[in-house]
C-alpha cells in the first residue's frame, strides 16, 4: 500500500505530534504545526487524532494513489484536484489506483493537512515519524518517494458530518501568551510597546521559528543558555523577537519573555509573511 | 544547603521552570539533578520530561495541567526532600581524538594566537576531566566544562558552512565534538572517531548530564582503525560507573 510522490511541492512532511522523551538529548518536539487542523484531518478519515499526516506548505505536491483509500484534507481554504477535477476541503473522499492529487494552492493560511485512512507508515526514529534532519534522512519529500501507508480500514458506516472546524478562529491577528520566565526583566515601557504594536510575520518563518519584521529598542543582558520550547517568544540583542516552533533547538540563550498558547502556536502556524499578529498578555489561571 | 532556593514558576500553561543563580558550577550542576530525581522519582505515575542545563530544571508535563499552582507547589515540596543517601549513578567516558592536522584545521591558528606547541594544545586538551553540564543545541551536542584557560579562543567570525561529523572543537571558553554534519563557528583542532549520537538506537546517546568525559589522543592509523570497528559496530566505548 503506498502513494507516489510525483511532485514534493515546496516544503510536505510528514508528521504526527512529535518527539516526546528526547529533550534531554537535544532532540528537538517536532511534529505538525498546526495540531488543530492536523486532528481534523484524522478525525474525518475514521483515524485517532494523532496519526501521522502529511503537512504542505504552500504549494504542490502532486501525488499518485496507488491503491483505493479513503482520504481528508483540511486547512482554510486550498485549489486541489483530483484527476483534473476539484476537491473541496474537509469532506473525505475516496481515490483509486492511479488516481492523481495535485494541491496547486493553498489561497488562506499556509499549511495543509491530509490524512489517509490507517495513517501513513513511514520510517519511524526516535518513536516518531516526523520529519527531521539529521534525525530522519530528509525534512522533506522527495520526488519519487514511495510512502508506505496502512491498510484501508473500512470506516463506510460511519459518518463525519458532524464534526465542524472552526476555521473562523484563524482569523484572529491575537497570539495569546502567557508572561516567559525572564518578563520580569521588561520595563512598563517595554511592555506597553510590545501589547501595542501590530507586527508582521518576516519572510524569516519556518517550522524552527518565525522571526518578526518590526524591531524593539531592547537593551536586557543575554542570559547563560537555558530550556526553550515551542511557543518560546525570544527577544534578540538586536530588538528582534523570534517566536519558536516545533521543530526548535532545545535550549538558547536570549531572553524568553512570552511563551504562547498551544492554540496560539496552531494559529501562528497558518500565518505567512506579510500577516499581521498582535500579542495578548494572559495570566495563569487560580 | 550551599545554593538558595530556586525562583519556581510556570513556563506556559504545561512546564514548570525551576531556574538557580546564572552560574557555570559542578556543584550546583550535582545538587540539581538530584532535585531532578526527586521530582523524577514523584511524578512516577504521570508522563514528564525534566531537562536541565547550567542553572535550571525545565519540568514539561507533555500534555496541559489542570491547575499549574497546584504543580508548582508540589515542586517546591520536593526540593526539600533530602535526598543525600540517594547516590547518583553516573559514567566516566573515555573519546579517542585525532588531532592530526588533517581535522585540526585551526590548530595551526590556535598555536599562533595563543602561543603554544601543537603538543601543548592536545596535552592541555586531553588533560581535564571534562564535565558533561547538559545536551543542547544539536541533537547530542554536549556542554563540557572544564576547558583549560590557556585554550579559550574567540569563534569564526563568519561560520564553516560545514563542519564534519565528529569535529571536536573550541568555542570560547567550551569544547564540544559536532554529532553530525552542520554549519558551525568553532575553531577545529580534530576528530572523534566514535559516533556520539545515534538514531537508531533506543537512547540515541551514551551520555547523560553529570558524567565526566576524558579526551585520549590517538594516531591518524589508530584513528582509521576505530572508525573500521565503529562502523563494523564492534567498537567498545571506554566506560565506567562512578557515583556523585
Amino acid at each position: 500500500m503506498s502513494i507516489k510522490v510525483k511532485q514534493p511541492g515546496l516544503l510536505t512532511s510528514v508528521q504526527d505530534f512529535g518527539r516526546t522523551g528526547f529533550a534531554s538529548y537535544g532532540v528537538p518536539q517536532s511534529g505538525v504545526m498546526d495540531r488543530y487542523s492536523a486532528k481534523i484531518a484524522n478525525l474525518l478519515v475514521g483515524n485517532t487524532e494523532y496519526e501521522a499526516v502529511l503537512e504542505i506548505t504552500m504549494m504542490g505536491p502532486t501525488l499518485v494513489f496507488e491503491e483505493e483509500m479513503l482520504v481528508a484534507l483540511s486547512g482554510l481554504e486550498a485549489v486541489v484536484t483530483l484527476n483534473d477535477k476539484k476537491i473541496e476541503l474537509l469532506r473525505p473522499f475516496e481515490v483509486k489506483n492511479g488516481d492523481v492529487l495535485q494541491i496547486k494552492q493553498i489561497t488562506k493560511g499556509i499549511r495543509l493537512y491530509l490524512a489517509m485512512n490507517g495513517g501513513f507508515q513511514t520510517e519511524m526514529k526516535l518513536k516518531s515519524r516526523s520529519m527531521y534532519e539529521p534525525i530522519t534522512k530528509t525534512s522533506a519529500l522527495q520526488k519519487g518517494d514511495q510512502l508506505q501507508i496502512a491498510e484501508y480500514r473500512d470506516t463506510k458506516e460511519k459518518t463525519f458530518a458532524h464534526l465542524k472546524y472552526e476555521a473562523e478562529k484563524y482569523a484572529s491577528e491575537a497570539i495569546e501568551v502567557y508572561p516567559g520566565p525572564e518578563f520580569d526583566f521588561l520595563t512598563d515601557a517595554m511592555i506597553d510597546k510590545l501589547l501595542q504594536q501590530t507586527f508582521s510575520v518576516s519572510k524569516n518563518n519556518s517550522r524552527m521559528a518565525y522571526q518578526l519584521e518590526e524591531k524593539i529598542e531592547n537593551n536586557l543582558k543575554p542570559i547563560l543558555t537555558q530550556p526553550v520550547l515551542p511557543g518560546t517568544v525570544q527577544f534578540t540583542p538586536g530588538g528582534n523577537l523570534i517566536i519558536l516552533m516545533r521543530d526548535a533547538q532545545t535550549t538558547g540563550g536570549y531572553p524568553r519573555i512570552f511563551q504562547l498558547t498551544e492554540e496560539s502556536i496552531n494559529l501562528l502556524a497558518q500565518k505567512k509573511q506579510g500577516d499581521a499578529i498582535q500579542f495578548q498578555l494572559k495570566n495563569y489561571e487560580r | 544547603m550551599k545554593y538558595q532556593k530556586p525562583s519556581i514558576q510556570a513556563f506556559g500553561n504545561q512546564a514548570i521552570l525551576l531556574s538557580w543563580e546564572e552560574i557555570i558550577e559542578e556543584d550546583l550542576l550535582y545538587y540539581l539533578l538530584q532535585v531532578k530525581k526527586n521530582i523524577q522519582n514523584y511524578y512516577i505515575e504521570v508522563k514528564v520530561e525534566i531537562t536541565n542545563t547550567y542553572n535550571s530544571l525545565l519540568v514539561n508535563y507533555i500534555s496541559t495541567i489542570n491547575n499549574i499552582y497546584d504543580e508548582i507547589s508540589v515542586v517546591e515540596k520536593l526540593i526539600l526532600v533530602d535526598s543525600e543517601q540517594q547516590k547518583l549513578q553516573l559514567h566516566q567516558f573515555t573519546l579517542p581524538v585525532c588531532y592530526d592536522e588533517k581535522f585540526g584545521l585551526d590548530l595551526a591558528l590556535l598555536r599562533k594566537q595563543n602561543n603554544l606547541e601543537i603538543s601543548e594544545i592536545i596535552q592541555l586538551h586531553t588533560q581535564p576531566n571534562y564535565t558533561i553540564f547538559f545536551t543542547g543545541f544539536l541533537p547530542g551536542f554536549l556542554y563540557l566544562g572544564g576547558l583549560d584557560k590557556k585554550l579559550h579562543i574567540s569563534r569564526k567570525k563568519s561560520p564553516r558552512l560545514k563542519v564534519e561529523k565528529g569535529a571536536v572543537g573550541i568555542g570560547e571558553k567550551q569544547t564540544g565534538i559536532y554529532p553530525q554534519i552542520s554549519a558551525g563557528g568553532w575553531q577545529l583542532i580534530g576528530n572523534c572517531p566514535v559516533s556520539i549520537f545515534d538514531v537508531e538506537n533506543e537512547k540515541p546517546s551514551p551520555f547523560q548530564a553529570g558524567d565526566k568525559l576524558k579526551f585520549e589522543s590517538v594516531s591518524l592509523e589508530a584513528y582509521q582503525e576505530i572508525k573500521n570497528q565503529v562502523e563494523e559496530g564492534n567498537y567498545q566505548l571506554k566506560k565506567e560507573v562512578y557515583e556523585h
